[in-house]
Formats: C-alpha cells, structure tokens, sequence
C-alpha cells in the first residue's frame, strides 16, 4: 500500500466518523442490524423471539411523492408515502431495542415531511426532530420500551391529517424478546404475517361528478381538504387500493397454517372481520403487554392504531377479510381475499342437501304457518 | 336541442314508414345509427347459462349444440347515449347520468328494466317489435367473440379445490384497459360485423337464471328466477335486474362486468301485437291533435 493511498483511505474513514450513521454508534456501544424494508402486505423477516441483548436496528425509509391509481375505474391519487407503498412498510424491533431510523426526502419531492413514531417516546414521536424539506434527509434513534404494533405517519405543522390520508402512514412491531404470549402466558407463534393497512381517501369531484386529477400534491391540497371536513371518504381501502388484496393479489395460505394479521389505520376507526373465520387470540389495541382477547368475530381498530389478530385456518377455501362496516368493504373497497388450501372437514361444515325445489308436502317445524295454527 | 328534434322526426317517419319496409331488415327503419345486421339460420355450440348440479355437485353447464331456424336481425351496435336520449325525451325512459359527456357512445349505466323500456318504445315508435336477445341469440351473433369460461374439472371429492379453482379462473379474467364508455366502435367487428362485442360494455339478455339438475344426460330446470338475467360479454355473468352498476367486494371474487349497455334484436315481421298498439297510438295522437 503506498502513502498516497493509505492517506485516501484515511480521508475516507474520517468522512465515515462523521456521517450521522458512525456518530450514533460513538454513544451507544450495541451491535447493529441493518434491515431491508418489505412492502405490504408482507413484513421483512425477523424472529419472534430473541435470545440476544439489545441491539440498534438500523431502518431507511425514503419519501416518495408518486401519482397512483387507486379503483378500477383508473382514479388517479396525489400520493405521498413512507418508502413507495400505502401503508409504509412495517418495521419490526424487540422491546429494548433501538431504532436507528434515517427518513431521506429526495430532491425530486416537493413537500416538507417528517415523522411521528407511536411507538417512541418524547419529541412528538419524533415528529419535532425529523422534519426534512426536499434535498434532505435526518437521523433518529429512538428505544422501543413498550411492545406492541403501533402507528407512524407523517405530522407536519398546518397538514398534518392531508399527509395522512395521502398515504403517510405506516406501522412499527415491537415484539416482547420472549415472544407473544397467551392470557395464561403460554407461548404463541405464528407461522405468517400479513400486514393490512387500511386507507380512508378523500378524493375531491368535478361539477360533473368525476374524480378530478392533479399535476401535484400541491394542487390537490385545498379541494383534498374541502373533502377530507366532510368526513365522508370516497374510498375505503386496504394496502392503496381497491382490489389490492383480491383476485391475483390474493393473499394465500394452508389449513393448519397460523397466520398473524396486523391492521393500521392511522386516521380512521375501523372493524376487521374474518369471513368464515376468527381471530383465535386478538389484541384489538395492539399492545402485548395485554393479555388477548379470545374467539372474536370482529375486533375494534380505532384510528390512530394498530391491532393484531391470530388465527389458525381449519377448513380450506376463500376467506374474506373485511371492514365489516359493509358498506365501506363492498362499496368502498375495503376487501382483501385468503385462498386457504387444504382438505375439506365435513365435520365442521357440509351442505347436506343442495339447493333445490321445496318438498311440496313437508310440513317443516320453521313452517311459522304450521305452528301458529 | 336540435339533434333530439331530429331524432324524433325521423322516428316519426319510421313509424309511418314502419308496415311498408317490412320485409326489408337491413336498414333498420329507425335511424341509419341503430342499423340490423342479419345473422343466417345456422347451427352452433351453446355452453348452457345457470346453475348445474349433478350428483350433489356443482358441474359446468352442458355444452350443445343449438339450431336456429329463423333469420336473426340484431343492432350492429349497443344503443347509444344519443338514441337512448330519444326515448328520455319521449318520456318513456329514464333519464340517467352520462358520465363520459358524449353521445357517441353506448349507453351504460343501464338495468334490465332500462332496456326493456327503451325495446318497449321502439316497438312503439316503430311497429315492429324490439326486444333484448335470449342469451342464446346473443352467442350465436357474437360468434368468434362468445365466450365459455368453463372451469377446468378438478376432484368432484374436493369443494375446496373446486372452490379455489373457480376463484383462480375468475380472477384470471383480463380486465378492459378502459373503464368508462368508449365510443361506438372502439373494439372492432367480429366476423358477422356486429361491433364492440366482448369490449367493455356487458349486454342484458333476456335470459332468465336457472338451477338445474343432470340426471342420465337429462336437463331438469328445478328453479327459475327471472330477476337475475343472463349478462352477456367477455364473460358471462349473472345480473339482478335492478343493477345498473355492477361491482365486486366483501365474498364476491373477479371482475365483475365493466359496464352494463344493450342492443336489440327485431323481429322479422311486425307482429299483430304490436302493429294494434301501433295503431292504437297513432290514433290516439290523431285524435289529441
């Protein structure tokens, strides 16, 4: 190695001790994990328990102000996203650990952004130390003292609610280090992990009643807002969307499979139901340290949170998940599909008789004629 | 203001002009817009529309082979917003929205009564009668475009499996890349030169939903409900009458038809029927002027 290039070598480390990622690490001497985020509905891989002490759990995530198509009718959406993805992509940590989350606000944005961890403590979640314009990008590191699944979103000073429903919402998952537990403290694993986020988007009409199309965010911030004080969402959706969950994009799994579901909705209440099914062991608040509620039917989101569910598929076919306010899932959008496959268990369901004529002379004990007279 | 004056003119000619150009089909005697294409006798495959159940489970509908015997003349187009404006200024239809803003499109947006009022007043207007093609009219004039979406035969054993598969084979469907109205003629002419089928404007049939058994070959309608019609298009589909707007979510997989239009089919010869309700109309004009 010659001096000339031992020198460079030394310029270039020097310029690694300053970079906010090698001063973090001056002050806190844990070892580091670099995560490579996942859209929804997946979750990057991680495991459910830990034997390891706490660690720095390095995250990036980058802004992204995008125009999308939100139906099938090809309405375009003003988007403005944490990494691209409507929610932002889930994060996941263990009680203890510190995040170390670098949030970058490419040139090519036009806004200034930030964001509000619900999962971290001070600082407005770390909204008051995060705001990043255009060109920028900051460096946060926050410990995560409480598990659960939380909320993050974006939570800039005038616009706070228009960056939420424009997409800026995610959901971080901080894990007990001894996993999830039952309400007598028996273990609970799951064997996939899907990640719902549902949107409630408030997109402005013409005279004429068409959904109006903007160049920029910008633009479509006063009409957005006219919308958004009604509170009446033109579209209810999981992951972006309609249909991002349905048909092709199904979601898949096996009878016997135990599947963890978190909902985030940042904004808005909400009420998951799984058709043909049920959350086996809910945490309708989404905070660990709870004890789960068992056998629901539907459980309760309400805005500004997550929730998880577990359950355990026993027969095959296809499972709606719905907000089940009805309305909002059939006319709005709020549908995602589980083909489920497996062996059928007559035991649990079988058509006895397949729709067909009625017997003309039946007298049937639910005939109300019959047993009136 | 000024074309629906016309249109009504020219509907008023073809009435009177309605007896005599009879037994000619092509024009149609109503507007050079709402032209009849011929379709010969001819015989042809038809996948049977409904619900089929053999042994306790669900089977594809049986495939046959169907003769018609008769001359077919139907609308080379699905009725358009313009011709459809004709019968909502008479009164006799209902006014709907058109949300593409244009006239030279087909008329979507429509439910099975819509387009039985629209057949309704161009019997009227013309004297001979209009009605929607049986789903079997409508296959045999879509020909190379008909479709037969048959699921793939899977494990009668597995309800599962037959489920699933149905579902894969629904959302598979492709969706149109245009969503609204697009204007007469966007997706081209099959070979009997009829236009836009399979596009993405589904057509009302006047095909009544059954369920139905097969015993030993045998077809036995065991349940007919004539609220739910045959939807013709890119894939058939099953429509309640009253639905103007179809759309999927909560259990409902695949796409569901883009847009509900229609077009009709005329009968060969004016009928007695509708020659006296003709009459009748005409005198009862006569006699209020």
């Amino acid at each position: 190695m010659t001096r000339r290039m031992k020198l460079l070598l030394g310029v270039a480390l020097a310029a690694m001790l300053t970079s906010p990622a090698a001063l973090a690490a001056d002050d806190l001497k844990l070892p580091r994990k670099a995560v490579e985020l996942v859209a929804p509905p997946f979750v990057h891989p991680h495991e459910q328990t830990t034997k390891d002490g706490p660690k720095i759990v390095e995250f990036k995530l980058t802004i992204k102000e995008s125009e999308v198509v939100i139906d099938d009718a090809g309405t375009k959406f003003q988007a403005m996203t944490f990494g691209g993805s409507m929610p932002g992509p889930m994060m996941v940590l263990h009680e203890g650990d510190y995040m170390e989350l670098t949030l970058v606000n490419p040139a090519s944005n036009t806004m200034p952004h930030n964001i509000d961890l619900h999962s971290a403590t001070g600082g407005l979640g770390g909204g008051a130390l995060t705001h990043v314009g255009p060109g920028e990008q900051v460096v946060l590191r926050w410990k995560a003292t409480r598990p659960g699944v939380f909320v993050y979103h974006c939570a800039p000073e005038g616009m706070i609610p228009w960056h939420v429903v424009s997409g800026m919402h995610g959901t971080v998952m901080v894990l007990p280090r001894d996993g999830l537990k039952d309400e007598v403290g028996k273990p609970l694993r799951y064997d996939k992990i899907f990640y719902i986020g549902e949107n409630d988007l408030y997109v402005p009409k013409d005279e004429k009643g068409k959904y109006k199309r903007y160049d920029s965010p910008g633009e479509a911030f006063s009409d957005t807002t006219e919308v958004m004080r009604k509170l009446i969402p033109t579209h209810v959706v999981f992951n972006g969307r309609v249909g991002s969950l349905t048909g092709k994009n199904a979601l898949t799994a096996k009878v016997g499979e135990t599947v963890m579901i978190v909902h985030s909705q940042a904004n808005r209440d909400t009420r998951p139901h799984l058709i043909g099914g049920h959350g086996d062991y809910v945490w309708e608040a989404g905070k660990f340290n709870n004890p789960p509620q068992k056998d629901l039917e539907t459980w309760f989101i309400r805005g500004g949170s997550a929730g998880a569910a577990i359950y355990k598929f026993r027969e095959p076919g296809i499972y709606a998940y719905v907000n089940h306010n009805l309305i909002e899932a059939v006319e709005l959008g709020a549908t995602a599909h589980i083909k489920v496959d497996g062996k059928w268990n007559d035991d649990l369901m079988k058509q006895i008789t397949p729709p067909g004529p009625i017997p003309p002379d039946k007298v049937g004990a639910a005939e109300p004629a019959a047993v009136t007279r | 203001m000024l074309l629906a004056f016309k249109l009504k003119l020219a509907l008023a000619a073809a009435a009177i002009a309605g007896p005599i150009g009879a037994t000619a089909v092509i024009p149609s005697p109503v507007t050079p817009a709402s032209e009849l294409v011929e379709i010969a006798p001819a015989a042809f495959s038809y996948r049977l529309p409904g619900d089929f159940w053999q042994d306790r489970r669900q089977v594809p509908g049986p495939l046959q082979t169907m003769h018609l015997s008769e001359p077919l003349a139907i609308m080379k187009h699905q009725v358009t917003v313009r011709e459809y404006g004709g019968c909502v200024d008479d009164g006799a239809c209902p006014k709907l929205s058109v949300p593409e803003g244009r006239d030279d499109v087909p008329m979507v947006g429509i439910n099975w009564h819509d387009a039985i009022a629209y057949a309704d007043w161009m019997t009227r207007k013309t004297g001979r009668t209009h009605r929607l093609p049986t789903d079997k009219e409508w296959t045999l004039a879509a020909a190379e475009k008909k479709s037969d979406e048959a699921f793939a035969p899977v494990d009668p054993a597995d309800r599962a499996q037959a489920w699933i598969t149905r579902y894969e084979a629904e959302a598979n469907r492709s969706k149109p890349d245009a969503h609204g109205a697009r204007p007469t003629g966007t997706f081209g002419a099959n070979s009997n030169g009829l236009l836009d089928l399979a596009g993405n404007v589904w057509e009302w049939t006047g095909t009544c939903f059954v369920r139905a058994t097969i015993d030993t070959e045998q077809v036995r309608v065991t349940n007919t409900n004539c609220g739910v019609r045959v939807v013709a298009g890119a894939h058939r589909s099953y429509m309640t009458d009253f639905i103007r707007d179809p759309r999927n979510g909560g259990c409902a997989a695949g796409v569901p038809p883009a847009n509900l239009g229609f077009r009709l089919v005329v009968e060969p010869r004016p009928s007695v029927v509708a020659m006296a309700i003709r009459a009748l109309q005409t005198l009862r004009e006569n006699l209020r002027a």
